[in-house]
């Protein structure tokens, strides 16, 4: 599986000195490659939670097409697109998305129950959260947890479909060395078996685990 | 899943949702409350008018307040006039029937610690009392038999004594939610027995009369075709010292009060419902707003558009449900037991409607409560499909 997209932009009114809009995203191509770990760096507002949400079938480009597998996502009906991410993309959003009302175990099982039910995903489930370090904590609520737990059990409910996918959004932001070192490795070895992974960050150790790394400025994205 | 996130929505808030649970039970409670209350009372009213079956009373000129007293206040008491008013009653052109009827209130009786009234008819000529004791007792009443009213209490089979008169209950009357309940009923005969006996116990009025001769009230039945107002007209203006009353005037009072109460019922009925219904939207609204963040997560992880809002608005009406059976249980244990003291307050005959109409009222008031907790939620869950999912996730921390 890969993600493609195709002279994708994103414009925004906003009133520079220039003129009314401007270009958080501007024309860019990016392919996210199947066995390959892609990273795109940047400074803070350079447009990278733009791509990334654009590519994720979360937020229409102003102009260009996101390709998955050939299909148009943006063409697709929302229970098409809805399923599509539920089956084959694994989000991992920047900071703290846990639902407040389940515990790290149901949030984390959550995407699988969404379009299916029995079969006992919570096996895998809990592998996921002992591999991220987390499953002590199956039980607890989010609002129990830091920041960085937090991001944790993201990371695993983001893995639960085993999804071709995965794009992460500072996945590594609150978290210590140790942690964002496992978080990597985590992800590494996911592309080595086969998936495409974007891996939006400010962290430089994760150049280290990087296929393809992008630099982010202004909107433009450079190789 | 989506159905565990929800019931654990509404849980782990249980402070937000036992609110809106509140609210919502006040809209169903005031659906099945005000419909109860005010059937009971047209039932109550419908029952008393067909139970004194009468077009007009007509009582001695001082007793036309006594009657009303009697019939529609429940204030046991008795008045009396020449047997003789009733022929001259009868010569009235117009007049189809006429019947006496005997009133005695007792001071005390076994049964009851308050006065009771007895009511004594002529069973050959009455047309008002009769039908309604058919259908509970069967057979001619003999003498010294007497039947109690549904709220008198005492069992068949009892004896009763009356001024040292003793006196056997052989039936009891259908419940009819009026102060005719509280009355025991004789046929002429033993009236008569029983006011000898109080005369002999000196009650005042009877001192210098014959029993035999006296009478409280003529029930009278006009012809068809006649105008009940005019025949009124004559017996007061041509029968010196008695005074027709026309049944209907008597209920008057109690229709309009019930016009009044049923009015202001509405009124209050309206004003719980656009409250809540105010309260519940803005409620749902700032809950959706708060909760923003957990809808675009769940579009992350593959929620459509159509299940965001599926969600909204199937929490809002379990919330709705729940409200709804908790404000239709309270109604059962409010109104039912507490009967007594609602006809008291409002003075009304109250005559509870029957199971069939109540559990579709407990229906009614629980469905409407789930669809104003559904409605409420709508527009609200038709934003939450609209999310921008980028935007709320960058607002976030
Ligand atoms: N809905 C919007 N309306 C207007 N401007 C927006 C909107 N969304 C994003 N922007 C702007 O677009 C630019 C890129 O935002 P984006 O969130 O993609 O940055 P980022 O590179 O992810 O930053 P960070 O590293 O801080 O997460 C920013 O200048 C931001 O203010
Ligand atoms: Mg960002």
């Amino acid at each position: 599986m890969k993600l493609i997209g195709d002279g994708i932009s994103k414009r925004y009114f906003r009133k520079t000195k220039k003129a009314n809009y401007f270009y958080a995203v501007q024309k860019t191509d990016i392919e996210i490659k199947e066995g390959n770990i892609t990273v795109i760096t940047g400074r803070s507002g350079s447009g990278k939670s733009t791509l990334l949400n654009m590519l994720a079938g979360l937020l229409e480009p102003t102009e260009g097409k996101v390709y998955f597998d050939d299909r148009d996502i943006y063409s697709m009906s929302d229970k098409e697109l809805s399923i599509l991410r539920n089956e084959n993309v694994g989000v991992i959003p920047q900071g703290q998305t846990g639902l407040s009302s389940l515990t790290v175990m149901e949030n984390v099982v959550l995407p699988y129950y969404m379009y299916k039910k029995g079969e006992n995903i919570e096996k895998r489930a809990e592998e996921l959260l002992e591999t991220v370090g987390m499953a002590e904590l199956s039980n607890a609520y989010p609002t129990e947890l830091s920041g960085g737990e937090n991001r944790r059990a993201a990371i695993a409910r983001a893995l639960i479909q085993d999804p071709g996918i995965i794009l992460a959004d500072e996945p590594t932001g609150d978290l210590d060395d140790e942690n964002t070192r496992i978080v990597l490795e985590l992800l590494r070895k996911t592309a080595d078996s086969g998936k495409a992974v974007l891996l939006v960050t400010h962290e430089n150790e994760a150049v280290n685990y990087a296929d393809i790394v992008y630099k982010m400025d202004g909107g433009v994205l450079t190789v | 899943m989506t159905k565990r996130l929800m019931f654990k929505n509404i849980v782990k808030r249980s402070g937000r949702s036992l609110a809106l649970m509140i609210l919502s039970a006040f809209l169903s409670f005031s659906v099945f409350g005000g419909y109860i209350a005010i059937t009971s009372m047209q039932n109550g009213l419908n029952s008393l008018e067909s139970r004194l079956g009468a077009d007009i009373i007509a009582v001695p000129d001082k007793a036309a307040h006594d009657i009303e007293a009697i019939l529609i206040q429940g204030t046991p008491g008795y008045f009396y006039m020449d047997k003789s008013n009733m022929e001259k009653i009868k010569q009235i052109e117009g007049v189809e029937a006429v019947s006496p009827q005997y009133f005695l209130a007792s001071l005390s009786a076994g049964c009851c610690s308050v006065p009771v009234q007895v009511i004594g008819f002529e069973p050959e000529t009455d047309f008002s009392i009769q039908p309604w004791i058919k259908e509970s007792y069967g057979a001619n009443l003999g003498t010294d038999e007497l039947l109690a009213g549904a709220n008198i209490n005492t069992d068949v089979g009892e004896n009763l004594k009356f001024y040292n008169h003793i006196c056997k209950v052989v039936g009891k009357l259908e419940k009819t939610g009026t102060e005719l309940d509280n009355a025991v009923y004789t046929n002429g005969s033993t009236v008569k027995a029983l006011m000898s006996a109080a005369k002999e116990t000196g009650v005042g009025v009877l001192e210098k009369n014959d029993p035999e001769k006296l009478i409280s009230s003529v029930l009278i039945k006009v012809k068809d075709g006649y105008d009940i107002d005019s025949i009124s007209d004559n017996i007061n203006i041509h029968i010196r010292h008695v005074t027709a009353v026309r049944t209907q005037n008597m209920i008057e009072g109690l229709s309009q009060s019930l016009m009044g109460i049923s009015g202001m019922t509405k009124v209050l009925m309206a004003a719980v419902w656009i409250l809540s219904l105010v309260i519940m939207a803005i409620a749902f609204s700032m809950i959706i707003n708060e909760r923003k963040r957990e809808f675009a997560v769940l579009r992350v992880i593959g929620a459509s558009r159509r299940t965001l809002a599926v969600t909204v608005l199937s929490e809002a009406a379990v919330i709705g449900l729940a409200g709804g059976l908790t404000g239709v249980i309270a109604g059962f244990l409010i109104l039912f037991p507490f009967e007594g003291v609602l006809t008291d307050k409002f003075g009304m005959p109250y005559l509870a409607p029957n199971i069939s109409n109540i559990i579709s009222a407990a229906l009614i008031a629980v469905i409407s409560s789930v669809i104003a907790g559904s409605l409420t939620s709508a527009f609200s869950a038709a934003r939450i499909s609209r999310i921008d999912t980028g935007l709320i996730l960058r607002e976030g921390n």
